[in-house]
């Protein structure tokens, strides 16, 4: 299939990123390409220009820098997945990356590629937004930087601007007894996430002084569940607190996606179901560090 | 708008004028009559395509000539060394890991990946690594045995 046409542009740098994005409205950001080609291979998308920036050294990478790891946004899932900094720092995201499609389309596919596109199935968004992200954004204007909480507005939709390059994601650090886990129900056929759930827990002192629950795949963005966070901080986290925090993610979800793979309620148990599992598994992890 | 790349083919560097909106599976199969790569679904999901871009697995229906100019690809055909298969494609051949053959260019491709990453991969990383690719023939039974073969050939 051939997408409608287009102009090629490549940028070798954030500056002329900026620059060709300016010069030519309406252009998209092409890095791996993994949804944005498919979707103008089906002409669903049909830009006039891309601006290619997979060639810009500087915007590929991980570094550890204090407490925040800062992820260049052309890194690749793969790398992600493999890079020994994230797993040691941020394993969350060395998990959820490893599950995202196949090793040919982590291998292309890059996390500022699946933030800036905000695909409710898509399972990065979930996890940056659990971590209390920041995406960094360039523009003619100077970079600014954007909470992830507050950037997945609607379906397919962020708070980035027209001509704003997304040019990196800066995640804490786990801190002494931080655990997460990320845990997902996976379509069979596409591999997207029907329901993706991102818990991270603090403990200290055999308590949680805090909690972070995020369920994506259930709503067009990804919904912090806040009861059921309330109900964890202060609380020693064992099979029963988790149980009734998790019947409280239900809560969070008032009006769920729904389409012949799965129904509203269907979604709303799998979250439920998911934020137990993911509660359980973070919080040995907690207890480990 | 026409675009000049040069991609080097199974070592042999080709510069040619294209479109940008050609794809590197059409590059390969109608620019360069390297026909092993198969697009199956022409929608990411199936695998037919698989190359090596610069060493790593990627399905060709979803990457533009124009994204591979200055890498290395490697098809299919680029495996055999003086007329000798590749040992995944014997262990293919002496596994009967193949039936309508479709699907075999790329489930090679991604399995000379795999292998670079895990050399000695259990059954389940390999089905795992090679869940980017569909058979609907082999029930994939005997690609599995395949690959595990080349690896404790070489272990």
């Amino acid at each position: 299939m051939y997408s409608a046409e287009f102009e090629y542009y490549r940028a070798t740098s954030v500056a002329e990123a900026v620059e060709l994005m300016r010069a030519h409205p309406g252009a998209k950001l092409l890095a791996g390409g993994h949804s944005l080609l498919p979707q103008m291979k089906l002409r669903v998308s049909q830009p006039a220009a891309l601006v290619d920036i997979s060639r810009a050294a500087e915007l590929s990478g991980i570094t550890l820098d204090g407490e925040m790891l800062r992820i260049g946004a052309t890194t690749t899932h793969a790398a992600l997945a493999a890079s020994p900094v994230v797993s040691e720092h941020c394993a969350i995201l060395s998990e959820a990356a490893s599950l995202i499609g196949d090793q040919q389309v982590r291998n292309r596919g890059t996390i500022g590629g699946s933030l800036a596109h905000a695909d409710p199935a898509a399972d990065l968004p979930t996890v940056i937004v659990a971590l209390g992200g920041t995406l960094t954004a360039a523009s003619a204007a100077g970079p600014r930087d954007v909470l992830a909480g507050e950037c997945f507005v609607d379906l397919f939709t962020t708070a980035l601007t027209e001509g704003e390059v997304l040019t990196r994601v800066n995640v804490p650090a786990y801190g002494a007894g931080t655990g997460g886990a990320y845990a997902k129900h996976r379509h069979p056929a596409s591999g997207y996430a029907v329901v993706g759930v991102a818990a991270i827990v603090t403990v200290s002192d055999g308590r949680c002084t805090r909690a972070r629950l995020v369920v994506g795949g259930a709503q067009p963005n990804p919904v912090s569940a806040s009861a059921s966070e309330a109900a964890l901080e202060g609380q020693p986290l064992n099979e029963a607190t988790i149980a009734a925090a998790a019947a409280q993610v239900a809560q969070a979800l008032p009006n769920p996606l729904s389409d012949h793979y799965a129904s509203a309620d269907y979604r709303r148990q799998l979250a439920t179901v998911l934020a137990r599992r993911a509660l359980v598994t973070a919080a040995e992890r907690a207890a480990e560090r | 708008m026409r675009q000049s790349v040069t991609i080097n083919v199974n070592g042999q560097r080709h510069t040619q004028e294209v479109e940008p909106r050609l794809l590197l599976a059409h590059f390969l199969r109608e620019r360069l009559g390297l026909t092993g790569t198969n697009l199956g679904c022409d929608t990411s999901q199936c695998g037919a395509c698989t190359v090596l871009l610069d060493g790593q697995a990627v399905k060709s229906c979803t990457v533009l000539a124009v994204q591979a100019d200055g890498s290395s690809v490697t098809t299919i055909e680029g495996l055999a060394t003086n007329g000798q298969l590749h040992p995944l494609q014997q262990a293919f051949w002496d596994n009967h890991a193949l039936q309508c053959g479709f699907c075999t260019p790329g489930m090679i491709m991604a399995a000379t990946d795999l292998l670079r990453r895990h050399p000695d991969p259990t059954e389940a990383e390999i089905r795992t690594g090679l869940d980017g690719n569909l058979c609907r023939c082999t029930g994939y039974e005997n690609i599995v045995k395949a690959v595990r073969s080349v690896a404790e050939q070489s272990s």
